[in-house]
């Protein structure tokens, strides 16, 4: 038998692996991956700074540790080529690799937003472990640090930097904190705690232009003010890869188009985690992972299965005020009601039959997240 | 009294606080919360990953 082969070392690949090892102790399983492979809590990227942590410390078990306890080939710093489906291999700086069914857990690049200027180039963004070893570096000899984007990455780490001592500035087009998840109400609430905290929000511009100053970066934005920081860093989203599925053949939307199976318009090839579209739907998230992992594994060892996605509220992990919300879709029918305020919000979104469908809790009131998953469910 | 953190998702148990709205009393150690407790950020099972001290 050709062994299952899994490209991606991150929470959608080792999730996988383990939860297929858990229903197969012997599948020939192998993963490849383009960087050093060791796992850490990528969540933890945009909240590591204020514990103190390094990219080293980040790690909780090396690669070559999980490989022995999984019973696994693992293949760190990896580059994969391309797919050849005739023959069921992959061309890699390894050689080539026979798969007998092959598992895409490629994540997703972060988005760059097309700047004018000399130093459009310097803008650094947080997507793994190596990014945030040089993010800490640059840090060393940076004050003040402007973040592009308000929604949750810009937020966490806005909380993260500025709890750290640096001043901060936000800068996002639309009018509050995570206006792509919750309404105004709710978003907004997060604007005064960060402002103690020494974040400067700056919303409804965009960043036009990045030129180096004397002493950093001077940015132009589109309202025509400026400001200048020692650092700028980019939280505006992220681009499934899905090129190497493209140039394979396989059908790719936004993410690599997958059925509730997670298999590809290819019979042997899967896809899980960002850079996966799962029936229609792109969930870069850790529970929908989770949930995929899990339905995957058993689809693997031959179980029919589907993945069902439970309410699955989304974590924002800013201490000054903390967030948790269960978006609903921008056109779902309904109205956002407020059920409680006081140190936050809690604002629950009833359907048109009065149920309730999705929730967002700041503050104190975020601690309530269970119970109202509850609710939900009992829907 | 100590403090953990899920490796997956980095969520904070705090054993002095306990997770009251998961009906978890504060002053439960790690050892007592049940195995079949999954955390409430990621779901990841108690049995399958370790909370690390912090």
């Amino acid at each position: 038998m050709k062994p299952i082969v899994v490209l991606g070392s991150g929470l959608a690949g080792y999730t996988l692996v383990r939860e297929l090892r858990k229903l197969d102790r012997d599948a020939a399983i192998t993963l490849v991956s383009q960087d050093s492979a060791d796992f850490y809590s990528k969540p933890m990227l945009s909240n590591a700074l204020a514990q103190g942590k390094t990219a080293e410390s980040l790690v909780t078990t090396a690669a070559a540790e999980i490989a022995r306890q999984l019973g696994i080939t693992l293949l760190p710093h990896t580059e994969v080529f391309g797919i050849r489906r005739e023959n069921k291999e992959l061309q890699t700086s390894a050689g080539v690799i026979e798969y007998g069914r092959l598992v895409l857990a490629l994540g997703a690049d972060p988005i760059r937003l097309p700047l004018q200027g000399d130093a459009s180039e310097a803008v650094v963004s947080v997507n793994d472990l190596a990014d945030y070893a040089k993010f800490r570096n640059a840090l060393a000899s940076a004050k003040t640090v402007a973040i592009i984007g308000a929604g949750l990455i810009g937020c966490e780490f806005a909380n993260d930097l500025a709890g750290a001592g640096y001043a901060v500035t936000v800068i996002d087009p639309t009018a509050y904190p995570l206006s792509g998840l919750m309404p105004e109400q709710a978003g907004s609430q997060l604007l005064a705690p960060l402002s103690a905290l020494g974040v400067t929000w700056r919303f409804g511009a965009a960043v036009k232009a990045i030129d180096s100053d004397a002493t950093g970066y001077a940015l132009t934005l589109s309202d025509g003010t400026a400001l200048s920081a020692d650092m700028v860093l980019s939280a505006v989203g992220l681009r499934p890869r899905i090129e190497l599925a493209r140039s394979a053949g396989l059908a790719v939307n936004r993410g690599i188009v997958v059925d509730a199976q997670l298999r590809s318009s290819d019979k042997d090839i899967f896809a899980l985690g960002d850079c996966a579209e799962i029936d229609g739907r792109v969930l870069p998230y850790v529970l929908p992972i989770m949930h995929a992992a899990r339905a995957l594994a058993r689809v693997l060892s031959g179980e029919d299965t589907q993945v069902e996605f439970p309410a699955m509220p989304v974590v924002v992990k800013t201490p000054a005020h903390p967030v948790a919300v269960l978006p609903v879709p921008r056109d779902a029918p309904g109205t956002w009601i407020s059920l409680a305020e006081g140190q936050g919000i809690k604002l629950g979104f009833f359907d048109e039959r009065d149920r309730l469908r999705g929730f967002a809790l700041t503050g104190t009131h975020s601690a309530q997240r269970s119970e109202m998953v509850k609710q939900i469910s009992a829907v | 009294m100590k403090v953990w953190q899920c490796v997956v998702c980095g969520f904070i148990y705090d054993e002095t606080k306990g997770l009251p709205e998961e009906g978890i009393k504060p002053g439960t150690a790690w050892a007592d919360i049940p195995e079949n407790w999954a955390c409430p950020d990621c779901g990841v099972a108690k049995a399958d990953f370790d909370m690390v001290e912090v």
